[in-house]
């Protein structure tokens, strides 16, 4: 789960990081109040969740009031990349020579976290990675110790950090590995981390990512996940809701399973007999029928779904429940909305079958015929 | 014969009074593994699923001998539980859990290092000999006795493949579900050894999927070391960078690695047909025995 950026300040500023003084304003009037406040110059950065903010018009560097206004109220309520800005941080501008990188993340690889500095801050990181490794400095931390503060030293130097702010960076960077370790961190980073003329740092911005299998011991972030959540995609909400894994995709066949692995095989296989995946919505293991009726439920609300195909392959799952769970969904209907094709396989698939009520949907023997089956609906259902 | 587990296997519980331990305890046993104890703290001098449950994993070493554990601890405790298993000196150490925060694990994986104990998981359904033993959740009715050795990063996946196998009449010497997490025990590379240096295994399957870079690293070591014939399949390809697919470790980077398209590639440099269908893969292994 990601922090938004003022979320992400606050926890940062909170553990001693210098970051720029800031307001959040969910409306114009607010926003130009705060930047009277900061005193201008001031940046005004939608809060939404997606890269490429500043391209994409999402943030904007004003010089007055007029402007602010302006700016305000063009960022406030626009569609970026999908999601709706209900609010935008409004931050003073802060006057830079320099832009470094630092941050945490967990090399899998390694199986062990890995701090990293670059002078190459304020650009793509991704990008420096790819086209330029060394330019990266790297140092892995033994979890079981944390990061000792030469290691901070060395990284720091290692990226060729002036020594002027040596120091000061090193300081930074062991408080980010604090707050990734106390915090369950995936990914805690600071791009560009600004260096200004008076050779004093500060993060201009501010990205954390939490392990979401640790959200039960960190009850503060939870609760700002769920502020988070609440400003992104309305189905991904109703999955938060429901407890699914759940991505939404941009075509119309509809697609539920359990397991992580089979579900994208069978998101894969749509793909592979012509059709366009709709989303991916992985029940989990030992789903009760209440739970297979939500799944349905779910994808019925996703208005460019045509059809469905049920997976099932049965483990912990029962195909039984499987069964009752998708008649008590369909009974509900005088007309079934959308095709559903089901295929149940493993324990008790035999017990499921005979439950399953096939006047409401169409039963496949085989993954690839029932995947094929929901492409072919698909497509009819959408040239009526 | 068999990779890690056969019938001589003494299983110990972790977990075995939860819904879930119990339950998989018995049905393990019914299957043929021999499970020896269960190990609950606060628990001990109980019995559950007919054998004796201790309070350490120490204890069901020391009374019954146990070598191996499968582990049924709900995630805020499941680290620990593994560290435990380690610190017992057992052999292996299976670790079903779902959900365990992955600064825990880094934490097992520097542990893991000084000692001797193989683990498999977390968040994975365990393996199977067929006709032997099964430790862990896999339903034992889909697997048959065989000579094709199955690794796999995804549970479900693995009935799936299996399921195509077992129709055709293609059996298994060992499955191992390694599990999906960034940071996990046994990999890719420690299975494909196990089943090359196994006389019994004539050919290997290798279900991999998006994220990391474990099925790349597969493929080298293939490359260099394996002679028995490898088919893979990769789960993944539709997925789009940045949204995490279920697993935790199945996501796309937004710079292009880990991609459904590195892997096969990477596979097929090292002359592991890909299948783009579960059946596609059983017909290489056909191809491969006949």
């Amino acid at each position: 789960m990601k922090l938004h950026e003022y979320q992400a300040k606050q926890v940062f500023a909170d553990a001693g990081i210098p970051t720029p003084a800031s307001q959040l304003a969910s409306d114009v009037d607010g926003a130009v109040a705060a930047a009277e406040e900061i005193g201008y110059p001031v940046a005004i950065k939608a809060q939404v969740q997606v890269g490429g903010r500043g391209k994409a018009g999402g943030i904007k560097l004003v010089d007055d009031e007029d402007e602010a206004r302006e700016a305000a109220d063009e960022i406030l309520g626009m569609d970026l990349k999908g999601y709706h800005v209900g609010s935008v941080l409004v931050e003073e501008a802060v006057d830079f020579t320099n832009e470094l990188y630092v941050g945490i993340t967990m090399d899998r690889g390694e199986g062990k976290p890995v701090a990293m500095v670059s002078t190459k801050g304020g650009v793509n990181i991704e990008e420096v990675a790819e086209e330029d490794p060394d330019a990266i400095a790297r140092e892995h931390i033994d979890p079981s110790f944390g990061m000792h503060p030469y290691q901070a030293r060395k990284a720091v130097y290692d990226a060729g950090v002036d020594q002027a702010i040596a120091r000061d960076v090193s300081s930074v960077l062991t408080t980010l590995y604090q707050l990734w370790d106390d915090r369950d961190g995936a990914d805690a980073e600071i791009n560009p981390l600004m260096v200004t003329a008076d050779d004093e740092v500060i993060a201009a911005d501010a990205v954390m990512n939490i392990d979401e299998d640790a959200l039960f011991r960190q009850p503060e972030l939870a609760e700002m996940e769920a502020e988070a959540a609440s400003t992104g995609d309305e189905l991904e909400q109703m999955a938060d809701e429901y407890d699914f894994d759940y991505v939404r995709l941009e075509g119309n066949v509809g697609i539920i399973g359990n397991g992580a692995g089979l579900v994208m095989t069978t998101l894969d296989l749509v793909d592979h007999y012509g059709g366009e995946p709709a989303n991916f919505l992985d029940v989990g293991g030992g789903a009760k029928a209440a739970r297979i009726a939500n799944a349905l439920d779910m994808v019925f609300s996703d208005d460019n779904v045509d059809s469905v195909v049920f997976n099932i392959f049965g483990g912990i799952t029962r195909g039984d429940e499987v069964a009752r769970g998708i008649n008590e969904a369909l009974e509900q209907f005088d007309e079934i909305p959308k095709p559903v094709v089901v295929r149940l396989a493993g324990t008790n698939w035999e017990e499921g079958m005979e439950i399953l009520n096939e006047d409401l949907v169409t039963v496949e023997q085989t993954l690839e015929d029932a995947v094929q089956r929901a492409v072919e609906y698909a497509g009819e259902v959408s040239e009526q | 014969m068999s990779v890690l587990v056969d019938d001589d296997t003494r299983v110990v519980v972790q977990g075995i009074t939860g819904g879930e331990g119990k339950f998989h305890a018995e049905q393990m046993m019914e299957y043929g593994t021999n499970v020896v104890a269960g190990a609950v703290p606060g628990k001990g001098g109980q019995e559950a699923a007919g054998v004796p449950v201790y309070n350490t994993v120490h204890e069901a070493v020391e009374e019954e001998n146990a070598d191996t554990s499968v582990i049924f601890v709900p995630p805020a405790f499941a680290g620990d539980a593994i560290f435990e298993s380690l610190d017992s000196g057992l052999d292996l150490a299976v670790a079903i859990t779902e959900g365990v925060p992955t600064q825990d694990m880094a934490r097992v994986n520097k542990r893991l290092s000084e000692t001797d104990t193989r683990l498999i998981g977390p968040n994975c359904p365990g393996l199977i000999t067929p006709g032997e033993a099964k430790l862990g959740i896999l339903p034992g009715n889909i697997f048959a006795e065989g000579n094709v050795g199955l690794v796999s990063r995804s549970g479900t996946l693995t009935y799936q493949v299996v399921d195509s196998l077992t129709n055709r009449g293609i059996g298994q010497t060992t499955a191992i579900g390694i599990g999906g997490d960034p940071i996990i025990g046994t990999d890719f590379v420690d299975a494909l050894d196990l089943f090359e240096n196994d006389p019994e295994t004539d050919a290997i399957v290798m279900c991999g999927e998006i994220g990391g870079e474990d099925e790349e690293e597969a493929a080298a070591f293939i490359d260099e070391h394996v002679d028995t014939p490898v088919a893979g399949f990769i789960a993944g390809r539709t997925a789009p960078p940045g949204k995490r697919m279920g697993h935790a470790g199945a996501i796309v980077s937004g710079s292009g690695t880990g991609t459904a398209e590195s892997k096969i590639n990477a596979l097929n440099d090292a002359g592991v047909p890909v299948g783009d269908t579960p059946e596609e893969v059983a017909d290489h292994i056909e191809g491969f025995l006949d």
